[in-house]
């Protein structure tokens, strides 16, 4: 095993064509929300049912701009319908857009550096942690350091403690993928093919509900891989993603 | 300046996928709806062409039990009659005499042109299929539709071999148009029942589209004109996906 000097090409590439599209998709996926801001679980949802969460991010938050409500049975729980009588913040048509074509470059450039990740051994050697590093005196180690602000200092390229690796791995190869496949099991062409996504996830609203959850985690990831950037040197740490010296 | 060498290298591997992606699609032009000049529409002609290309062709939406049909709000246009909203003054004169001056015409690239009355469409063999209506907005509804699917009538009207999109034309004006996939697609139907009952106004009565493998706004409510095309014809507002499979 050489000896790593600076991140790899492949590595700075994607690192930042994944961060722009990931940037974009968390615009387009807040704007997108901001027209439904309700959550639910299961297949169906809408605003004549309960929710499991209503967001507070848009005018169409508790709008009451409802008709009178119709049944649509005899039986006294009868579904009902009801008219929509205002209308409504809706930047869905270039916000829909934009947000499968970042989909479109995340996952195209996902998938091209987790076969550069397996076959060049990166994730192996440099993301995966050894058993050794995993032990409760490491790891609680490390916790004491990151919580006390102690952060490694900038090494030019893939030297990272545990957390950093556990962190790493956890977006790479779960809320990434967790995300994309919520994301699919939204697409009605899609689950026409494969309907054992809903399944997956218990329904359409539920998977909609995850894909938000596990894009928050995501979210959040990048805010501490923010703080941890500068705490570590953000001018060097930049210029090792890009120029590599 | 190192930084400035280090973004024109960048820009040069933007332009150079930017101009792959045109090569790419313009080769392709005369396969998809042209409707796609800028870069933002180059996302939708993606997910177009791939699920055409990879999902399984005539693979049905999940139907649901009675037991599992949901509340439903009914949006975008809810009566064609309000002068507020999307006034139609012909709609207007066919509700008030309950729909039975209301006809289906279907034209274009056609062996027969018919027009079609609504105890017309109900002679054909019917199917009812309860579906997830999934909107753009995010919210989703389980609702049982009763109808004839637009294959049917397709058939019977002969389309000519250079047929490629069906077109359709609705009292509110949100007009649109599928491919031939989905046209002949078993669930799409043309759907005069709700529910158990006649399709109630809010709903899109007397008779909508129901395209069970796209997002709900592809399946238009009040039902005008159908024309057969071998073209493309950008109907809908340009600033909304025309394919929404996703």
């Amino acid at each position: 095993m050489k000896f790593e000097t600076g991140h790899r090409r492949w590595v700075k590439i994607s690192h930042w064509v994944v961060t722009i599209s990931f940037l974009l998709l968390a615009f387009t996926g807040f704007e997108i929300l901001m027209v439904h801001p309700r959550l639910y679980w299961g297949e169906a949802g809408n605003d004549l049912m309960p929710a499991l969460l209503e967001l507070p991010i848009s005018r169409n938050h508790k709008h009451e701009g409802w008709g009178q409500q119709t049944a649509f049975f005899e039986s006294p729980d009868s579904p009902v319908s009801a008219p929509r009588t205002v209308t409504i913040f809706n930047q869905n048509g270039w916000g829909r857009s934009l947000h499968f074509l970042a989909g479109w470059i995340l996952v195209a450039t996902g998938t091209i550096y987790l076969l550069f990740g397996f076959f060049t051994g990166h994730f192996r050697h440099n993301i995966w942690p050894k058993l050794k590093e995993l032990s409760p005196k490491i790891l609680w180690q490390e916790l004491l350091l990151h919580f006390r602000m102690k952060i490694h200092p900038a090494t030019n390229g893939p030297i990272y403690n545990v957390l950093q690796k556990i962190a790493y791995m956890s977006v790479i190869f779960f809320f990434l993928p967790l995300t994309i496949i919520t994301g699919f099991t939204m697409a009605p062409a899609i689950t026409a093919a494969y309907p054992f996504l809903m399944d997956l996830f218990g329904g359409y609203q539920s998977a909609r509900t995850i894909h938000f959850f596990s894009s928050a985690v995501l979210e959040v990831f990048l805010i501490v891989h923010i703080i941890m950037i500068i705490k570590s040197g953000f001018k060097q740490q930049i210029r090792f993603m890009t120029l590599g010296k | 300046m190192k930084g400035k060498e280090y973004l024109t290298r960048r820009q040069a591997i933007t332009t150079g996928l930017a101009s792959m992606g045109a090569l790419l699609f313009s080769r392709c032009s005369t396969e998809l709806p042209p409707t796609y000049g800028n870069l933002l529409r180059a996302g939708d002609v993606l997910t177009y062409a791939s699920h055409r290309a990879l999902l399984p062709k005539q693979s049905l939406a999940r139907e649901y039990q009675l037991a599992d049909i949901t509340s439903f709000p009914a949006t975008g246009t809810t009566n064609p009659v309000d002068k507020n909203n999307s006034y139609s003054e012909e709609y207007d004169r066919l509700q008030k005499k309950g729909f039975k001056d209301w006809r289906l015409s279907i034209e274009g690239q056609v062996k027969n042109p018919g027009i079609y009355s609504l105890s017309d469409l109900q002679q054909f063999p019917s199917r009812t299929q309860i579906t997830r209506h999934t909107c753009e907005e995010g919210w989703t509804a389980i609702g049982e539709w009763t109808g004839v699917p637009l294959g049917t009538i397709l058939e019977q009207c002969g389309i000519m071999p250079n047929a490629r999109f069906v077109n359709y034309y609705t009292y509110d004006g949100f007009d649109d148009s599928i491919d031939l996939m989905d046209a002949f697609h078993p669930q799409t139907l043309i759907a005069y029942g709700m529910n158990g009952k006649d399709l109630p106004v809010p709903h899109g009565a007397p008779v909508r589209l129901r395209v069970e493998k796209q997002i709900g706004y592809k399946s238009a409510k009040y039902l005008r004109k159908i024309v057969v095309t071998d073209e493309f014809t950008e109907m809908l507002s340009p600033g909304w996906a025309w394919y929404t499979g996703i």
